[in-house]
């Protein structure tokens, strides 16, 4: 595990790790696609607007599993201080944000057909909002502390204390009354019949893929950013010398 | 002890203390940042007739009627306990409304006990079941019905 907290060993690991997590990802999620929205019965309430869950649910669980990715990064980073934690964190929180608008987007469009709304404040649906807007307020903050020189340690903090809207979208469906239904796989158990659940699975797995690739490749840009910076800092350094 | 091992005890409390205080605030929010009620909750703890409420329920089986004007239906929405509240409601059904699903009617009590619905929402159910299973499962269809029922809780 230390072995990769080297950048350098992460460099040359990355290199060849981000394409072929984005090839494959690409590949796997257009497979996982094609099948649900061609291949898949229509739902015996729903139609063939069920179709969306194939996009709706791998992203939601991404949108949670990056900030989730924010928070355990963001620990390593407070507790061990390692560096590439910090890069680590700041990389998942575009790709989060991405997938949370997504999920939130696709779940307003199934709503109209399904439910007849668009958009309620129920408790799902709320703190789903929540976390978009923990992502804003995340990468704003990042940003800024890179910028102003401000310590990394506030993003990291406020990265760790955004994990608490995690557990509350999880358990939203089920401590209060909500319009959004209960969860339907819930320890090993599944109420979605194996004809959807075989192309959501692949779909998550494709959409994990292209998460990870796309972490890994902002890893990089981040990186590359640092050392573009150490470098011209130094070369300022030097034409002051020499002057 | 190494300074590393500090402040990991110190973020491990911290978070503690921080997911605690939400799981608390939460479990307090319990009725209020619930969408609708229940109709068992409905019947116990009645509120002002006129005031704006949510009623969440299962459309009884067999309840649902058609009234002379042609746009307004009747039916009722029941919970758990044999709790019923009877609901009127004039304009579009949604397309999922059925009897047996779930469903959130936004509206009023009038004074009679019957809630007065402005806008039905239909709940859907967290069964995912093509369409060709749906003739062979009445059996399921009713159990499916029964756990939507405990999921609202």
């Amino acid at each position: 595990m230390h072995g990769f907290a080297n950048p350098k060993r992460f460099l040359s690991l990355a290199q060849w790790l981000t394409p072929l997590l984005l090839v494959s990802g690409l590949i796997v999620t257009a497979v996982a696609l094609f099948w649900g929205v061609t291949s898949v019965p229509p739902d015996r309430l729903m139609g063939e607007t069920v179709r969306i869950l194939f996009i709706h649910v791998p992203t939601a669980w991404l949108g949670m599993g990056g900030w989730s990715a924010i928070a355990i990064s963001s620990l390593v980073f407070l507790v061990w201080r390692h560096p590439l934690a910090a890069i680590a964190a700041r990389a998942a929180a575009v790709p989060g944000l991405v997938f949370t608008i997504i999920c939130l987007a696709t779940g307003s469009i199934w709503g109209r057909p399904t439910w007849g709304t668009w958009w309620v404040w129920d408790g799902r649906l709320t703190s789903m909002l929540v976390l978009a807007f923990l992502y804003l307020a995340y990468i704003a903050l990042a940003q800024a502390s890179d910028r102003e020189g401000v310590s990394a340690r506030i993003p990291a903090i406020f990265g760790l204390l955004g994990a608490v809207n995690i557990p509350i979208i999880n358990r939203s469906v089920v401590w209060w009354n909500s319009l959004h239904q209960p969860p339907s796989i819930t320890m090993g158990k599944s109420a979605i019949d194996a004809v959807f659940l075989q192309p959501l699975l692949l779909a998550v797995l494709g959409f994990s893929l292209i998460f990870g690739g796309v972490v890994l490749a902002r890893m990089r840009a981040l990186l590359a950013d640092i050392q573009a910076e150490a470098r011209l800092r130094r070369r300022a350094l030097e034409a002051d010398c020499n002057a | 002890m190494k300074a590393k091992h500090q402040r990991l005890i110190l973020i491990v409390l911290a978070l503690i203390a921080l997911i605690g205080a939400g799981l608390l605030a939460s479990y307090a929010l319990r009725n209020q940042a619930s969408y609708f009620y229940l109709p068992e909750q409905m019947a116990a703890n009645p509120p002002e007739p006129g005031q704006a409420v949510r009623l969440g329920g299962m459309v009884e089986p067999g309840s649902l009627e058609k009234q002379a004007d042609g746009i307004t239906v009747t039916f009722a929405v029941t919970g758990r306990e044999n709790s019923r509240i009877p609901v009127r409601f004039a304009g579009i059904l949604p397309d999922l409304f059925v009897e047996g699903s779930g469903v959130v009617a936004e509206g009023r009590l009038d004074a009679s006990g019957t809630f007065v619905a402005d806008n039905l929402l239909a709940k859907h159910d967290e069964n995912y079941v093509p369409r060709e299973l749906e003739g062979m499962s009445e059996h399921q269809a009713a159990e499916m019905a029964e756990e939507t029922t405990v999921g609202l809780e």
